[in-house]
């Protein structure tokens, strides 16, 4: 398509800015929703003296970040301490692109002549390997984070994590196998579009499921894969030496790589934007409001829904690290090479002999 | 011996299947904390909120008057005698014709002092005072400080005010025990 300004441009342009938008905003009151969630598990009320409800505190914690003095250990590696949250962060945001949010938006621009644009940054065929890609990378900015602080603690921390995330990323990659062999596309809008209705994948991969969403704990550096940081141990592991907004980048990545990676778990298990009677609402707003209105409403609802599948998943990551304790590190390379990888294996194989010789398999199994 | 029933045997035997993929004792867990997550909330939001810390709380110093208002304390000493922390000092004064309406003695505290930073709030000022001058409020803490000035209070914060009087409403816990299990309620006093 020769570069042009038109309506279908402006679209997108406006769609690509909210997910941004979008991304950070929930990101940043992911950290509000951690100490709520935290302090509603451990019977307390939690920060409620910022604004109303506390909804304020988010924003006082970040000028509180910015305030501090931005401290650089005269030992340290400057460029590379700098570079370091730079790089976990530019990763973390580069994901959310090619998650789709949303069906499509229509647009009439001339009569008879209706655009219709995905509500997606951008759809490569390639999707999942590029959100692998950049997660791997995103492991960079931790590694050249504690190792340019030249201190014990953070190199520890980043060893930790690039040796924990080749661990999971393995597994994780062959739970996805198992999807890719059902859906035969690379593209997640491909592998939602095929989750129409309610017919998700995760009744078709119970095992991926468990396997991937394991994963993307460990990938986070989630609890109770939390080696990395490992207050107890590690003085807050790679992230000891930093102070003021490189630490604030540090964390904020770690809540953004939580909203996509949940993301990414409602599109692969979970459906996506389809939700059972989607076709139902959508004929009736269509039936409503007209072709175009009707149909941009029914994409709404369904990114409502995905949004809502989204943020359940996020609160399911606050859910676990309120409630387990951390894995000593045995236990996690155990769990991680003896268990999981082995396990990943027998599901790529049970779903290819299902495809073969069943139909899909737990679905069979139920009739 | 053992201090609790609580106590429970542990053994390192092999872990069973069960509890070897963990999931299982994870989805109880989840369980007991999403059961947590929608229970009542055991905080008080202590500004706006304040708990009855019961009738025989040692809170701040107030010097008594009686009925008529006048100051009981006759500056005897044996309160700064008694202190362990020697927060307590005072200047005596012989009440002049005209302060009947005062001071109920002959006697009485010109200047009457406790250094806040000092008192471990024990009573034992309390205990040791013959007149029942000098209580520690129930009801009431000593507010924070935040310069150096605020520190030592005179008579100007200490002495009760006869609009607002303080009244203790048991002695001890057991008689506390005893208006509760009557049914009496113990009047919450907010202002300071």
């Amino acid at each position: 398509m020769a570069f042009s300004i038109d309506a279908a441009f402006i679209i997108k342009a406006i769609i690509i800015l909210l997910i941004f938008a979008i991304t950070l905003l929930i990101a940043t009151y992911s950290t509000y929703a951690e100490r709520k969630v935290a302090a509603f598990i451990q019977d307390r009320i939690g920060p409620n003296r910022a604004g109303p409800f506390g909804l304020l505190q988010p924003i006082a914690d970040a000028v509180k970040m910015f305030f501090k003095e931005d401290f650089i250990p005269s030992h340290a590696s400057k460029w590379l301490f700098i570079l370091g949250p730079c790089l976990s962060m530019l990763t973390a945001l580069m994901t959310s692109a090619v998650i789709p949010f949303g069906d499509s938006v229509k647009y009439e621009a001339a009569p008879g002549k209706v655009w219709d644009v995905a509500v997606q940054a951008i759809d490569v065929n390639i999707g999942i390997l590029y959100v692998f890609g950049v997660v791997s990378l995103g492991v960079y900015g931790i590694m050249v984070g504690g190792w340019a602080s030249n201190n014990k603690f953070s190199l520890l921390g980043a060893i930790r994590a690039a040796s924990q995330n080749i661990s999971y990323e393995i597994s994780m990659g062959l739970a996805i196998v198992a999807i890719l062999m059902m859906t035969g596309s690379l593209s997640i809008r491909h592998i939602v579009e095929q989750q129409h209705g309610g017919n998700w994948n995760i009744f078709y991969q119970p095992i991926g499921f468990v396997i991937f969403i394991t994963c993307a704990f460990a990938e986070c550096n989630r609890t109770p894969f939390d080696l990395p940081e490992c207050e107890t141990e590690l003085i807050g592991g790679y992230h000891t030496e930093y102070s003021s907004m490189k630490l604030g980048f540090y964390l904020f990545a770690e809540y953004i790589n939580m909203f996509v990676s949940s993301a990414m778990i409602a599109s692969l298990y979970f459906g996506g934007y389809n939700y059972p009677g989607m076709d139902w609402v959508q004929a009736k707003l269509i039936a409503a409001m007209g072709e175009i209105t009707g149909h941009n409403l029914a994409t709404l609802v369904g990114t409502l829904v995905f949004f809502g599948k989204s943020l359940f998943f996020v609160f399911f990551y606050m859910w676990v690290r309120w409630t387990l304790p951390r894995f000593r590190y045995d236990q996690l390379m155990n769990l991680g090479w003896k268990g999981l990888i082995p396990l990943a294996i027998v599901n790529v194989i049970l779903t290819g002999g299902a495809i073969l010789y069943l139909k899909p398999l737990v679905v069979s199994l139920l009739k | 011996m053992q201090l609790t029933n609580r106590s429970k045997q542990v053994s390192n035997k092999e872990m069973t299947f069960a509890e070897k993929i963990y999931l299982p004792a994870i989805i109880t867990g989840l369980g007991i904390t999403i059961k947590h997550f929608f229970q009542k909330k055991v905080t008080i939001s202590y500004p706006e909120v304040k708990k009855n810390l019961g009738p025989v709380f040692r809170g701040r110093h107030v010097l008594k008057r009686d009925n008529q208002g006048r100051e009981r304390c006759t500056a005897c000493g044996l309160c700064a005698v008694a202190c362990p922390a020697e927060a307590i000092s005072m200047v005596a004064s012989e009440r002049q014709k005209g302060e009947e309406n005062l001071y109920r003695e002959e006697k009485y505290a010109a200047v009457y002092e406790i250094n806040m930073l000092r008192c471990i709030f024990c009573g034992l000022c309390e205990e040791a005072c013959p007149k029942q001058a000098i209580y520690l409020r129930h009801d009431e803490f000593v507010p924070v400080f935040t310069e150096r000035d605020q520190v030592i209070w005179g008579k100007d914060k200490l002495a009760e005010n006869m609009n607002n009087r303080y009244l203790r409403t048991a002695w001890t816990r057991e008689e506390a025990h005893e208006q509760d299990l009557k049914g009496i309620v113990a009047q919450p006093r907010t202002q300071l």
